[in-house]
């Protein structure tokens, strides 16, 4: 921990809502089992479970110990135990009968105001292939999966390289501790249809296409054409009015 | 209708042509049908459902109409000569627009609707609603038709406090009036004789009838009896009212009739007649039942009545004028149904007696006799694959010789209408099971004899060097008989007018076309009957009534067997499994002709949870079918030697998964050699959170054509195709719009890994989605915005693919990169599903089905979360569309043009021989089939071809070319003498 330290990713910053929160926990080595955990109050912790048996019958056993630390900033680390001589031979001859490497977590929440809620029964169960386990030199990546509300609701193990080829690990040392990595995923937020970005962006083909002529009044747009035209009216139409006046009085003085 | 003119493709004309066509018709933007194409690659049938209530037109023969109101809400006038829909009117689903009765009076069509909810009248000739009004609440109980001399004006409405009375020529509400001590006594009868006065019985079981007479005129009570009825449990099911105002009731337990009076002026008392005295006896565990007849509303019933003592005996019986005596007028026995007719002054009895193991006979007897009509058999087929006679509905008439003839709709338990002409020709029959699809599957239709023989010499197991020898000579000569036929049959044709060659597909001509584009469909219906529908005409060529399914099962269908194993016959199996006891049974058959297979079926005494379909073929090559009981053991099915024997050898690589949505808990089994299993995974989605909606895997059948996708730097983006991977969908279980979300859960089904976990915030259902290739589609309901939503969900490895020759989830250790982008989509659906190719080259469309009964041909390009906000380069080099938030509905998308399917409930896709070509059936309340080309028909030459054109241009340039040659040589040789 102290070479890593606990390196979070907070999406949000919505204090009720937890989004996207990937904690990479320190991968422990299992030979710095005192100095990693920082005592924190709010924190507990969950033993890690493996099973791993010539015959198949799940025999769980303890691998470790999960800290987990909830609230907003969910963190988690992991302290293991070294596997003893006996392990490491069953390990190797279950990798042989390609057996199965199991683990299991109980059931928890990660959120501080629920772990007074009443504890779940249950765990939860994973598993990858001893010989894949063997043949990585005990590298693996567990993935502990929580819903909205921080339940736990799944974990997963795979290890890398995830094959079985089939090559013999020689040396014991090599399996004696485990190098693990140790993730939460949280669910993501799917995204919403994106109408403001749109918007905008609609806005701003609008606008670099240059601005849009104004709508002028007809009169603003013609008035060259009308104003003339009027003044040639009423010009006409003075003369008329004038002819027509002169031709009225002309007539009225004939009767 | 497009950009092309002249885009006609047929597959008569059609060839297959390489890449030069693929380039030709990109060019064109054409999707919707040509007018001259309607009806050509599609047909619709439409359906009712089960019938409730039917009535006949006028008592005339030359009357067509026939009316149906069904338990599909729906009110329907079919063509008595065809069998086709007049018109149909399609209300509601569920309780609030179930018909409650049916009343059909000269011109007006009476229903109540929605236990007494609406009071509807209907004009018979065109299908017009004369009017509707709204009811007072209560509970519907009876109605009737209220009529003084001979004309019927009003009608009446019997609810559970409280009777009103209606103009029928309005729907005005006369009066109402409540009626009294409605918390004591139960109302169930209204009955009206033709007088001024309006009965209303009710009663207090094991106690008292009650008889309340209003007045018709202003509703007043005129009076109110009680009469002592201790044996009276039910006047609904036990009385009728027959003759002058006789109430007529049967009680089993003391083996009586009763009868009583109900016009009486002075405190009536029922009148005890045991069946004793008339020699009858009710048949063990039976109820007995009363049937009478009210020709006319505005008269009182007739005094004849049949009374049933068993399920196959009833018995004609006459009230005498005075009311005081019983006499019975004949006995039919065996006798399964029976019907009263009216037509004139005469009403006859029309009774369906058995006649042999495959017929019953349907005849006529005057009712106020009981003697038997002369010349009035009608002989009624009973379907070996149908379900019993179940319901007559006579159409009695006056032939011009003053005798009457009939007609007889049957309707069987299957659902079928069948109706009948004397002297016992089936005019057609209606399938109405088919109103009811629950699952259905395409086969490939069988190869024609000559195409099998040759594939049955592959198949049979060789034997030496000269059998081969002759069994090839032997079918090189059945080869060449088929030619010969084929020839003859093509030249006797030919001098036939076109018009009489008829194209009738039967059982026995069905054999595959060039591009397997005629298929078989297979049709589960609710009711328990089981279809084989030519795909290409619509046409039900076989069909198979399962008896003792029980009404809430439900059916898994599985094909075992394609056709392509020659000669070992087509295997479907229908898994059905009753939803309380989780007990299953299956029924193998062969889907071209619809037989039950003779095979050997496992026994399944323990509830089945899981059903899954292995790879693993037996000798037969029939696919292995896995049933997973409550205790997690497994059953094969087969389970020959060599299955089992492949079994144990997989056991530890077959694995498969739980879902239990009560416990929200998702669980992965492995299988053990013992065919016993192992739990290795589990995830568990707390259900006080959320509960889990559906869980979807991908189509087995599908292919995906490309890894990855080609990017605008032409570098690569692999997708992530994982065969196992689950989508799992959840609602929140808080309903408040704020809160409310939709969670997208990607299960790897092997491993239990959760690849992706994603929740829509102010989200709720119905959600319909789509897992398919390296997508999920889904829909949604956005409670903040208040519209429809789109999202779309694609998985990429990345631009490295980490293991390209193949996938196993167990080793895949980095998880996928996940796109995502939502739309507006501005209308609500019913069901979507994707188009399936063969080879999964061209594009894929979204088959969106609309409430509207539109399917929308949606393209997947549209919904793709690489659609850039802003456009660049390398967007526009890979053809994205820039992104928009509303999905467009344009209507020349729309595949059924004007064929709306009412209630469309599911949507199935299969490939075709043809790339191009996907065949789509919808099915809710109609059927409909057609074609989709997602990429145009690119492997398709059009119908006006030019094919001179292209010839004569092809030789014309070969010449030029050999001349141009010939002499550029003499040049060349010219040049050298030089």
């Amino acid at each position: 921990m102290a070479s890593g330290g606990p390196s979070f990713l907070l999406l949000s910053m919505v204090p009720t809502i937890l989004l996207l929160c990937i904690d990479f926990a320190c991968c422990n080595t299992g030979r710095r089992t005192s100095d990693g955990l920082d005592t924190d109050f709010t924190g507990f912790s969950v033993p890690l479970e493996h099973s791993f048996e010539v015959d198949d019958v799940s025999q769980f056993r303890v691998r470790g110990a999960l800290q987990l630390r909830g609230g907003r900033e969910t963190s988690v680390s992991l302290s293991q135990n070294q596997l003893s001589e006996e392990d490491r031979s069953t390990l190797k001859e279950v990798a042989a009968v390609d057996g199965l490497y199991r683990i299991r977590v109980p059931r928890v929440s990660l959120s501080a105001d629920r772990q007074s809620d009443r504890p779940m029964d249950g765990f939860l169960t994973a598993f990858v292939r001893a010989c894949s386990l063997v043949e990585s030199h005990l590298s693996d990546v567990i993935t502990l999966h929580t819903d909205v509300s921080g339940f736990l609701i799944g974990v997963s193990i795979v290890t890398i390289p995830g094959a079985c080829r089939g090559t013999e690990v020689e040396d014991e040392v090599d399996l004696e501790a485990f190098n693990t990595t140790l993730n939460v995923i949280a669910p993501t937020n799917a995204p919403q249809p994106e109408t403001a970005l749109f918007i905008e962006r609609m806005d701003m083909e609008n606008e670099k296409r240059g601005k849009p002529q104004e709508q002028k009044s007809f009169f603003a747009k013609y008035w060259m054409y009308i104003v003339p035209l009027v003044l040639f009216l009423m010009m006409s139409g003075a003369q008329d009015q004038s002819g027509g006046g002169a031709g009225g009085g002309g007539a009225n003085g004939g009767r | 209708m497009g950009h092309c003119i002249s885009m006609k493709p047929s597959a008569k004309m059609a060839k297959l042509v390489p890449l030069l066509a693929v380039f030709f018709y990109l060019v064109c933007v054409s999707e919707a049908v040509f007018e001259d194409q309607v009806g050509k690659f599609d047909w619709r049938r439409q359906y009712v459902g089960k019938v409730l209530f039917a009535s006949f037109d006028s008592p005339s023969q030359s009357s067509k109409k026939l009316f149906v109101a069904t338990d599909k809400n729906i009110f329907a006038s079919l063509n008595s000569r065809t069998g086709d829909l007049f018109w149909r009117h399609v209300d509601k689903m569920g309780p609030e627009g179930a018909v409650d009765t049916l009343l059909v009076n000269a011109q007006d069509a009476l229903m109540v609707i929605g236990d007494g909810r609406l009071l509807r009248s209907w004009d018979t000739n065109v299908g017009g609603l004369n009017w509707e009004v709204v009811l007072d609440t209560g509970s519907f109980q009876a109605a009737c038709f209220v009529g003084i001399q001979d004309t019927v004006k009003h009608v009446a409405v019997l609810k559970k406090t409280a009777i009103s009375l209606h103009y029928l020529s309005n729907g005005h509400q006369k009066w109402v009036e409540n009626l009294p001590d409605s918390d004591t006594v139960k109302y169930q009868a209204v009955y009206s004789g033709g007088g001024e006065e309006v009965f209303v019985l009710g009663m207090v079981p094991h106690s008292h009838l009650t008889i309340t007479v209003y007045s018709l005129e202003d509703g007043e009570i005129i009076r109110q009896r009680s009469v002592e009825a201790p044996w009276l449990s039910s006047v609904e099911s036990s009385c009728v009212v027959v003759g002058r105002g006789v109430l007529m009731c049967v009680d089993n337990y003391t083996q009586a009739l009763y009868t009583l009076a109900i016009q009486a002026e002075d405190s009536p008392q029922f009148r005890q007649v045991l069946l004793q005295s008339l020699d009858l006896e009710v048949s063990q565990d039976f109820q007995p039942v009363l049937v009478s007849t009210q020709p006319h509303p505005a008269r009182s019933p007739l005094p004849e009545f049949f009374l049933q003592l068993g399920p196959d005996h009833h018995i004609l019986l006459q009230l005498s004028e005075d009311g005081s005596t019983i006499a019975p007028l004949r006995d039919f026995q065996p006798a399964f149904l029976v019907s009263f007719a009216t037509t004139g002054e005469k009403t006859v009895a029309a009774v369906m007696a058995p006649k042999n193991t495959t017929a019953c006979a349907v005849n006529l007897f005057s009712a106020d006799s009981g003697r038997r009509l002369l010349d009035t058999t009608v002989i009624f087929p009973l379907d070996a694959n149908g379900g019993k006679p179940q319901k007559l509905y006579v159409h009695a008439f006056l032939k011009k010789d003053d005798s009457v003839g009939y007609r007889v709709l049957v309707q069987t338990e299957d659902h079928a209408l069948t109706f009948i002409q004397q002297p016992g020709r089936v005019v057609w029959t209606r399938e109405e099971a088919l109103a009811d699809v629950v699952t259905m599957e395409m086969v490939d239709l069988p190869l024609t004899g000559t195409q099998a023989e040759l594939e049955g010499e592959f198949g049979k197991k060789a034997d030496g060097l000269l059998p081969m020898v002759m069994k090839r000579l032997s079918s090189q000569v059945i080869l060449l008989q088929a030619w010969m036929a084929h020839l003859w049959k093509l030249f006797y044709e030919a001098r036939k007018p076109r018009s009489q060659i008829k194209n009738e597909v039967t059982i026995e001509t069905l054999s595959r076309d060039e591009f397997n584009l005629q298929k078989m469909m297979v049709m589960v219906t609710a009711s328990g009957k089981l279809f084989g529908i030519d795909s290409k005409s619509g046409t039900i060529l076989w069909k198979h009534y399962l008896e003792n399914v029980q009404p809430n099962a439900a059916f898994k269908l599985i094909v075992q067997r394609t056709t392509a194993h020659f000669p070992h016959p087509p295997q479907c199996t229908l898994l059905i499994k009753d939803k309380d006891t989780g007990l299953a049974t299956l029924h193998v058959f062969n889907p071209i002709f619809g037989r039950k297979s003779q095979i050997s079926l496992p026994a399944l005494p323990r509830p089945i949870l899981q059903s899954l379909l292995l790879p693993v073929i037996d000798q037969d090559y029939a696919k292995c079918l896995l049933l997973v009981d409550d205790q997690y053991k497994v059953t094969a099915f087969p389970s020959t030697k060599n299955v089992m024997q492949q079994l144990q050898e997989m056991a530890s690589s077959i694995f498969f998964y739980l879902v239990d949505s009560e416990q929200g808990t998702l669980s992965g089994f492995r299988l053990r050699k013992d065919l016993s299993s192992e739990l290795i995974w589990e995830v568990v989605l707390p259900t006080e959170v959320q509960k889990i909606v559906a869980v979807k895997g991908k189509r087995p059948s599908e292919h995906v054509h490309s890894q990855g996708r080609v990017m605008g730097d032409r570098s690569v983006l692999y997708k992530y195709l994982n065969p196992n991977l689950l989508a799992v969908v959840t609602e929140s279980t808080d309903t408040h719009p704020e809160r409310a979300f939709v969670g997208m859960f990607l299960v790897d089904g092997v491993t239990g890994r959760i690849i992706h976990e994603a929740v829509q915030r102010k989200a709720r259902g119905p959600i319909h989605f789509v897992h398919s290739e390296n997508w999920v589609v889904y829909e949604y309901w956005n409670t903040k915005s208040r519209r429809n939503e789109f999202s779309v969900l694609e998985l990429f490895e990345g631009t490295e693919l980490y293991n390209s020759t193949v996938f196993s989830s167990l080793d895949r250790p980095h998880l996928p990169q996940v796109l995502q982008q939502s739309y507006i989509f501005p209308s609500p659906i019913t069901t979507m599903e994707a188009t399936l190719t063969e080879k999964g080259i061209t594009s894929r469309h979204l088959l969106v089905g609309l409430p509207s009964g539109a399917i929308l041909s949606l393209p997947k390009m549209f919904l793709d979360p690489r659609r850039p906000e802003v456009v660049n380069e390398h967007s526009r080099e890979e053809n994205l569309i820039p992104y928009a938030p509303e999905m467009p509905i344009r209507t020349e998308w729309f595949i059924n043009y004007n064929q709306t399917i009412s209630r469309l409930k599911g949507i199935y896709t299969a490939p075709s021989g043809l790339e191009s070509t996907c065949l789509v059936v919808a099915y809710g309340l109609d059927i409909y089939q057609t074609r989709v080309y997602p990429s145009k028909q690119f492997d398709v030459l059009k119908d006006d071809y030019d094919y001179v054109l292209i010839s004569s241009v092809l030789f014309a340039l070969f010449f030029a070319t050999m001349i141009s040659k010939r002499l550029a040589e003499v040049k060349l040789l010219n040049r050298a003498w030089r």
